[in-house]
């Protein structure tokens, strides 16, 4: 089975803390750490996974600037075959739709059997896969936690629903699926196996190569700010010692401690 | 303002409580005399007694009725709403699982924009629709446009809009003809969150960890916590996801909703995924190194401090009241 990841390089959560920039039309980008979307990574090893089974490659997309090769590396050191980087002046300002009618072009242009992406990107709205798939005329399940590989051109997959429950589905290939986090344990990457593909010739593809014609977007995000406090916590000031002793007055108060 | 449509999911033949969030957020963009009309998929008594609920509610009723439509499928019921909606409506979905697997590809099949996760909707401005979102996990809020010239699916964050309980309307059920579906993808199942070890429901105190806690061996700080306190270790989803905890002791909305007294939320940072888990308004502590970290916008008392210093200093202050040796 040939299997397509459409994943993102982003600024990394557990590493920064994000911030407003002066203008308060962007995130405070210097100094800030990026890396994979981490559920892409999740979508990676699972297609690694089912090629291990059945045969066939995984492949890397992502639509970004020149930086964004880097996540490409770190995929394909993981195991993935090949890496493409889309990437074009045009396509800066694209909305989820102009992405998922860039990638559609791309998977014509090929063939794959099964199409994955993250469940979401930190900065993204969950859309692109689901896009995908319609632009396609393929079926989509979001939220995938669990696969396996029926017999007849079908999968059967968990989905995560609420409560912790999950749905049961047959599903036809070719599809797209949003991989949920935690469906597998992405294998670990050292200097070493990035050192390995340093050197991998990795294909970039603009508008024109891809036969799109960019639109302009229909949905923008015009700026930023900081989410109202609310009603705010009461912050604990002091030393150590000194905000223990106040919080065990107030859970005593509250019935935290008998 | 083009015509406004709300997807109703229901369950038992209940209403979702997000039907009333989603009037009241149609409301806020179309104003009080606005026309909302409910759509509803299934079959049957169960989906007869949901149009009967939303009449009292909503203007206009639509009912999907069709033997395929009796487990949301979101495949099949994309189909079924592209085939009956008008191009150029709004149309509002809960944003939860089924919304998520619903809405971006009939946003594709409607020829309309889509924008996911909305928490405000601060007005239109002649095609443009301004709306708020955040990113982030919620560390930032983000003002979002989008042209809704050849309408729009909007999916709307569920607890986002008070749910409105404006005067009753004795609104119209109208029985809409859906054409045949395919499914190519297929409910087989639904496969019950298994029992843990503990059942993180039945306590009244949870210590909850979250990515903070950093490595596995760490939890049993939190633990010895818990143990002093007579409370249970809960915790957050990347915690799950790496295999530290099992699943049932993830509070959430993908896990276990609970309704703790007191929730000390401990290297959780605080999105709104986790915080839907967590019911009745406790007494909500939160420990978190990083000062700007949304848990804080909710908690009733917040700490910065490294929850790897501070829970044990917190344990043997406890136990020093209690006469128990330190250790």
């Amino acid at each position: 089975m040939d299997i397509l990841v459409c994943a993102r390089r982003v600024p990394d959560t557990s590493e920064n803390e994000i911030a407003l920039n002066s203008a308060q039309n962007d995130i405070e980008r210097d100094d800030l750490v990026y890396s994979v979307n981490e559920p892409d990574n999740y979508a990676v090893e699972e297609a690694l996974q089912i090629v291990q089974r059945t045969g066939g490659e995984v492949t890397v997309v992502t639509v970004g600037g020149e930086d964004d090769e880097e996540i490409l590396r770190r995929e394909m050191a993981m195991g993935a075959n090949h890496g493409v980087l889309i990437s074009d002046g045009a396509f800066m300002d694209a909305d989820g739709k102009s992405i998922a009618r860039i990638l559609e072009a791309f998977v014509k242009k090929g063939h794959y059997d099964l199409i994955l992406t993250g469940v979401q990107a930190e900065d993204g709205a969950a859309q692109v896969g689901g896009m995908l798939a319609a632009l396609l005329d393929y079926p989509f399940a979001s939220l995938v936690s669990s696969i396996e590989v029926l017999d007849g051109g079908k999968l059967k997959i968990g989905r995560e629903i609420e409560g912790g429950n999950r749905e049961i589905n047959e599903i036809d290939l070719p599809c797209v699926l949003s991989i949920q986090t935690g469906i597998n344990e992405p294998r670990y990457v050292g200097m070493r196996g990035i050192r390995q593909v340093a050197s991998v010739p990795i294909p970039t593809l603009g508008a024109s190569e891809l036969g799109v014609v960019p639109e302009a977007p229909k949905v923008r995000r015009t700026g930023y700010f900081l989410p109202p406090a609310g009603k705010g916590a009461a912050m604990l000031s002091g030393n150590r010692e000194e905000m223990a002793s106040k919080l065990i007055e107030m859970l005593r108060a509250k019935g935290g401690l008998n | 303002m083009p015509p406004i449509f709300v997807y109703v999911p229901h369950n038992g033949g209940s209403v979702d409580d997000t039907a009333f969030e989603l009037l009241a957020a149609a409301h806020t963009m179309a104003g009080p005399e606005a026309c909302v009309t409910a759509v509803a998929a299934g079959w049957g008594a169960e989906l007869d007694a949901v149009c009967e609920q939303l009449r009292a509610s909503f203007d206009e009723v639509w009912e999907l009725a069709q033997g395929a439509l009796v487990y949301p499928n979101a495949e099949l019921v994309r189909q079924a709403l592209a085939a009956v909606l008008p191009r150029g409506c709004i149309l509002l979905v809960p944003h939860n699982h089924f919304g998520v697997d619903l809405s971006p590809g009939l946003s594709i099949r409607m020829n309309s924009v889509y924008v996911s996760d909305v928490l405000e909707i601060e007005g239109l401005e002649g095609d443009w629709l301004k709306l708020v979102r955040q990113e982030f996990g919620g560390q930032v809020s983000t003002h979002v446009r989008c042209d809704v010239s050849a309408g729009a699916v909007l999916n709307v964050r569920p607890g986002a809009f008070q749910p409105l309980e404006g005067p009753a309307v004795s609104g119209q059920v109208r029985e809409v003809a859906v054409g045949p579906l395919t499914a190519r993808r297929r409910y087989l199942s639904t496969i019950a969150a298994e029992a843990g070890d503990v059942d993180i429901t039945k306590y009244k105190i949870l210590v909850s960890i979250g990515r903070g806690i950093q490595e596995p061996d760490n939890i049993v700080i939190a633990q010895e916590l818990a143990d002093i306190l007579g409370g249970a270790v809960s915790c957050s989803r990347p915690v799950v996801d790496a295999k530290w905890l099992d699943k049932s002791r993830q509070v959430g909305s993908s896990g276990k909703t609970v309704k703790p007294k007191v929730y000390l939320a401990c290297g959780i940072s605080g999105s709104f995924q986790h915080l839907s888990g967590i019911k009745g308004n406790p007494f909500l502590v939160a420990i978190n190194k990083n000062p700007k970290a949304p848990i804080f916008r909710v908690a009733d008392v917040g700490i910065v401090d490294d929850l790897l210093e501070f829970l044990p200093e917190l344990t043997n202050k406890v136990r020093e009241e209690r006469g128990v040796p330190a250790k």
